[in-house]
């Protein structure tokens, strides 16, 4: 671990402006996963500013019935939320499946958003990795390569996001809230949050430096039944190998409303527009769950170790609708 | 220095507590409430510098440039120590030595040479005031090598295979009674079957530490060991001091699972630092570096092949193992090993073959030979079974033997039929589905599956002291190792039976090199050797408390016959005639009596097969979509001897029962075929079992009273529990989906492909 300042942020702008004056600074909330890679020296930041003390941990209702989510909300409070579990269940298994009990408790809701890869190449400074030294190459490609992704990778990078959060959030059209180190607020839908990899992976999302997350923001829970399902090594404590996180609302037989986010699959929680355009006014049934399988995963890639993701999570997202709509 | 630990039930804590009985650990307060120091806490009279060990980024070859510069001129940077200003020791030398022991006593320099023989072989060791700055500055360290290509495929077709002249623990190499080949190409059924194990890593949940200090020509290791002699051996020959100079100090261990036996590279660069700084240096490695430098198991193909007659009866049985092995230190896994004494079978064949890596040596992970080979052996015989058509216990009973198949000695005691029956009837055996994939509860596929658990049992020579005082309190001497298991607590129990005192008299102190040698705890032999040693202790002491007491002029007993001596409630009773033990020591001996007890290999060590038998039943279910494989429920039900503590013993059994589980469907250390590094190196991605993995344990026991053993009539456990444990899940992931994988772990990526699109 470098050697690093500290200081305790006094307000969100003071916070912001903080981390912008200086190019090594970094925000630093729960630190379940700035720690581990500061240790690893992954992670080298000079100076850090800590953020979990401003008054970013209520959860309260939208005008519009949605829900405004502080960005230092802990993921256990998150997931044990009333009105999360009533009407964002995906929401709260998603959170559940994730990390362990003590994790959630420190882990934060911003911080979960913006977690790095699990990469085991991209967790050893011995390794050549594009994201962690630009241009030193991937070793994940050629190497073992079992958990990374089928989908959005690049030749330089096919490291996967580890949320599980971040998915089922996606699936809910969730909007992020930010504060510029000038004070300005802004809000961008989830899907803008991250990058995809290109010839760039150490840039792993479009905020502007210093800017912080300040809240994420629910719509009105959509229409229809909910689901995140999680696949996986073991029966706890383990990243995805494949995630679904679903809401289906089926009328008459057919299908009105369907989002299809996927984890494990990608270096960023993945909303498949092909699989929701697939299911859009189709007969809900096991021919529609398919061909959506099949549209969602048509552009993936598996090379390697990770070449099972394809069928698993056609697999999983056929089973995933299908649990969705048992009366159809 | 700190005080001698010692280890003592709390005061009136199940007091009538005997050899047999489910007493609760006597060190379980002070673990709970972190009194009990483990290899990096101990508090020294000095305030030890930190080392941090900084490791090396190629797998084979050479050191060309080593600019230590910026690292020195870092905060709180004492020393930085590496092949250019280490202190000089001996030759590693060859890679086989000349005999077993010397594994152990040989010299294991670090920061000897520019070579590099592994990846994240230490390459400097930085010594700062705090553990944080020595880590900082580590990564400050510029290296530049001259890389060689290495060989890091375990499974590489043109991989050059040698035979190595034994096995581990002596084995010899290779077996063949009648004509395997014969037998088995004219045999009705044939079973011709490979497998693959995979590298595993023992994580024990302590990282290795050792904290060193000099005191002139003295040292002293506080460190986490399971073997103190081994560890004294080894750093004697690697600093080239008289071992007797050399005190090792380890009373509380966090896991050992086979990986603290040997000496490894923080506990000698703690000494050596320690020694150039003269001021008392602790060092630990890091969990990522454990996996390359605290051992593995290693990866293996196995060849079993069971030629058998329509009745099932086994005419012929062949195990041949390929295993991974180091270049620079030969480690044979005797994975063929069980095989030769678990079935009956006329022509018989086992063989260990090697394959050279560029990786570090494999190491004793608990039940070394056991796990693998049976996890190999156990999958084949059911595989016979279902082609057959019989019943998995059927089978392994038509094929019991009568006699030792290979040595032709009898078998000390041998109850494995009794555990399945017993197993069977408690499991609900009856209710498995007949045929594979056909059992279905919601989108579960649910299977059974059992194996047989076979384990030798070994004696590991040794001594220990018992002593009394005045006050009527015994004090239990050794320099045997509590690793988890219960030592502490059994070794109480032996001595207050044979010494007829209640528990809470008796003080345990255990893990210090100046009390009486034993073989420290490895190869399941730890409680039945040290508690051999300690009951034979108790029956010298017992033997001069009763001829001072029949003798002494000052004794009540005076004039007693000595032969007559019964000792309970706290008393002799010489005759008629009856004295509470601290009455009477006060009066013959207040300085207080004490007396050694060895444990011995006896005749009946060569004249009889000794092992410990079980069998495990397990069910799991299969998602039908993912493969996603979750144990629901487990069975073990072993025949070990006397148990000597049904609770502590139980807890090993479970414990091993969760390896087997981790080892048929998730543990897995992955070697990069390119970098030659372990890549999964820490726990978020080596998965081992965790609570939601386990939901549902049993463990059982058969009476069984084994006399040739030992004179406690007890077997060794600490392994026996993940022997077969694997190939049980093994079997039961095929009864639920009728897919046989047979490349471990069986992870869901293995089995989903052969399950229909749900």
């Amino acid at each position: 671990m470098r050697p690093f300042t500290y200081e305790r942020a006094t307000g969100l702008r003071e916070a912001a402006a903080a981390v912008a004056a200086r190019p090594d600074a970094k925000f630093i909330a729960g630190g379940t996963n700035l720690l581990d890679l500061m240790k690893l020296e992954i992670e080298r930041p000079t100076h850090l500013v800590d953020i979990s003390r401003l008054p970013l941990r209520r959860i309260e209702e939208t005008s519009d019935g949605g829900l405004h989510i502080g960005a230092q909300v802990p993921n256990s409070d998150l997931a044990a939320d009333a009105r999360v579990r009533t009407r964002y269940p995906l929401l709260s298994q998603a959170l559940l499946s994730g990390a362990s009990a003590q994790l959630r408790n420190k882990a934060s809701t911003a911080g979960n958003l913006l977690q790095r890869t699990r990469c085991p190449y991209f967790q050893d400074a011995g390794m050549p990795c594009n994201k962690r030294v630009p241009g030193s190459g991937c070793a994940a490609r050629g190497g073992y390569n079992r958990a990374h992704a089928i989908l959005g990778a690049s030749e330089a990078c096919i490291a996967v996001h580890p949320s599980d959060m971040a998915v089922a959030m996606t699936a809910l059209d969730a909007r992020v809230e930010t504060i510029l180190p000038d004070g300005r607020a802004r809000t961008l839908p989830i899907g803008e949050l991250h990058r995809l990899p290109g010839d760039t992976p150490h840039l792993e999302n479009n905020l502007a430096a210093g800017e912080m997350i300040t809240a994420v923001t629910l719509p009105p829970p959509p229409p229809g039944r909910q689901l995140y399902r999680k696949i996986r090594d073991r029966a706890s404590y383990a990243f995805a190998l494949v995630s679904v996180a679903a809401v289906v609302e089926v009328a008459s037989g057919r299908i009105r409303n369907a989002r299809i986010a996927m984890g494990g699959v990608a270096p960023k929680p993945w909303r498949s527009a092909e699989a929701e355009g697939a299911l859009a006014d189709r007969a809900a049934g096991d021919r529609s769950y398919a061909a959506a399988a099949d549209a969602a995963l048509s552009d993936a890639r598996g090379d390697g170790h990770v070449a099972f993701k394809i069928e698993l999570a056609k697999r999983a997202l056929r089973r995933s609708l299908a649990d969705l709509t048992p009366d159809r | 220095m700190t005080s001698d630990p010692i280890v003592q039930a709390t005061a009136g804590a199940a007091p009538g507590a005997r050899i047999g009985q489910p007493v609760d650990r006597i060190d379980g307060i002070l673990k709970v409430t972190g009194r009990a120091t483990y290899g990096y806490e101990h508090r020294i009279g000095r305030a030890p510098a930190h080392g941090c060990i900084l490791g090396a980024s190629i797998a084979r070859g050479r050191i060309l440039e080593i600019d230590v510069r910026e690292a020195e001129r870092a905060p709180g940077v004492i020393l930085v120590m590496t092949h250019r200003n280490a202190p000089d020791q001996p030759e590693f030398g060859a890679a086989v030595t000349a005999t077993v022991p010397e594994v152990f006593t040989r010299a294991r320099p670090v920061l000897a040479s520019e070579r590099v023989r592994y990846h994240d072989e230490p390459v400097a060791l930085v010594v700062a005031e705090s553990f944080e700055e020595a880590r900082h500055a580590a990564r400050l360290i510029r290296l530049r090598y001259e890389t060689e290509p290495g060989a890091f495929d375990p499974v590489a077709p043109d991989a050059e295979i040698y035979r190595p002249g034994r096995t581990n623990a002596g084995f010899p190499t290779d077996s063949e009674h009648g004509d395997f080949e014969g037998a088995f190409s004219v045999a009705p059924v044939q079973i011709d079957a490979s497998y693959r194990t995979p590298f595993e890593s023992h994580n024990p949940m302590e990282p290795h530490a050792a904290i060193a200090e000099w005191e002139g020509d003295r040292l002293t290791v506080h460190t986490a060991t399971q073997t103190v002699a081994n560890i004294q051996a080894g750093l004697a020959s690697t600093l080239r001091v008289p071992p007797e100079n050399i005190r090792i100090v380890s009373p509380f261990i966090g896991g050992g699972f086979g990986a603290k036996l040997i000496l490894h590279p923080e506990t000698i660069c703690a000494a050596l630092a320690a020694r150039v700084l003269n001021r008392p240096v602790k060092v630990a490695l890091t969990r990522q570096q454990m996996f390359a430098n605290a051992g593995h198991r290693p990866a293996m193909r196995q060849r079993v092949r069971l030629g058998a007659d329509r009745d099932g009866r086994l005419t012929a049985i062949g195990h041949e193992v390929l295993a991974s092995t180091a270049r620079f230190e030969e480690f044979a896994e005797q994975s063929a090993v069980p095989t030769r004494a678990l079935y009956a079978a006329p022509n018989r064949r086992t063989t260990h073959r090697l394959i050279r890596l560029d990786t570090n040596r494999g190491e004793w992970m608990r039940a070394p030979g056991e796990a693998s080979g049976l996890l190999a052996l156990e999958c084949a015989i059911d595989e016979l079974a279902e082609r057959l058509g019989l019943d998995p216990i059927a089978l392994r009973i038509r094929n019991e033997p009568e006699r030792d198949p290979e040595l032709g000695v009898p078998f000390s005691s041998r109850n494995l039929v009794a555990c399945m029956r017993v197993g069977a009837e408690r499991f609900g055996w009856r209710d498995r589905p007949l045929r594979p994939g056909s059992r279905r509860e919601g989108r579960w596929l649910i299977g059974y599956g059992m194996a047989a658990a076979i384990r030798g049992n070994y004696l590991g020579p040794g001594s220990a002291r018992v002593a009394i005082d005045a006050a009527g309190q015994v004090t239990v001497q050794a320099d045997m190792t509590d690793i988890g298991t219960g030592t502490y607590t059994i070794l109480a129990q032996v001595a207050a039976e044979r010494l007829g005192v209640p528990l809470d008299a008796i003080r345990v102190m255990l893990g210090d090199s100046r009390l009486p040698r034993t073989a420290g705890s490895g190869g399941s032999w730890g409680a039945t050797s040290s508690a051999t040693a300690v009951h034979n202790a108790c029956l010298a002491l017992r033997q001069r408390i009763a001829t001072a007491a029949a003798s002494h002029a000052a004794s009540p007993l005076r004039g007693s016959n000595a032969i007559e001596a019964h000792f309970a409630d706290g008393a002799l009773r010489l005759g008629a005639r009856s004295e509470s033990l601290e009455r009477l020591l006060a009066r013959i001996a207040p300085e207080g009596l004490a007396a050694e007890g060895s444990a011995v290999r006896g005749e009946t060590y060569r004249t009889y097969s000794q092992h410990a038998f079980g069998a495990h039943f397990a069910e799991v279910a299969v998602d039908i979509d993912s493969g996603e494989a979750r144990l629901r429920r487990m069975l073990g039900v072993f025949a070990a001897g006397r148990i000597l503590n049904p609770k502590t013993a139980r807890s090993q059994l479970i414990g091993g029962m969760v390896w087997g589980v981790g080892a048929a469907l998730m543990e897995e250390t992955v070697l990069d075929r390119r970098h030659g590094h372990f890549v999964n190196h820490d726990l978020a991605e080596y998965h081992v079992p965790v609570h939601a993995d386990i939901p549902d344990v049993d463990v059982m026991f058969v009476p069984e009273e084994d006399d040739k053993g030992n004179p406690l009539g007890a077997k060794g456990i600490g392994e026996l529990g993940n022997c077969g444990a694997g190939a049980a899940v093994a079997n039961a992931v095929y009864n639920a989906t009728g897919v046989r994988v047979r490349d471990f772990p069986i992870t869901l990526d293995k089995i989903f492909p052969g399950l229909a699109a749900g």
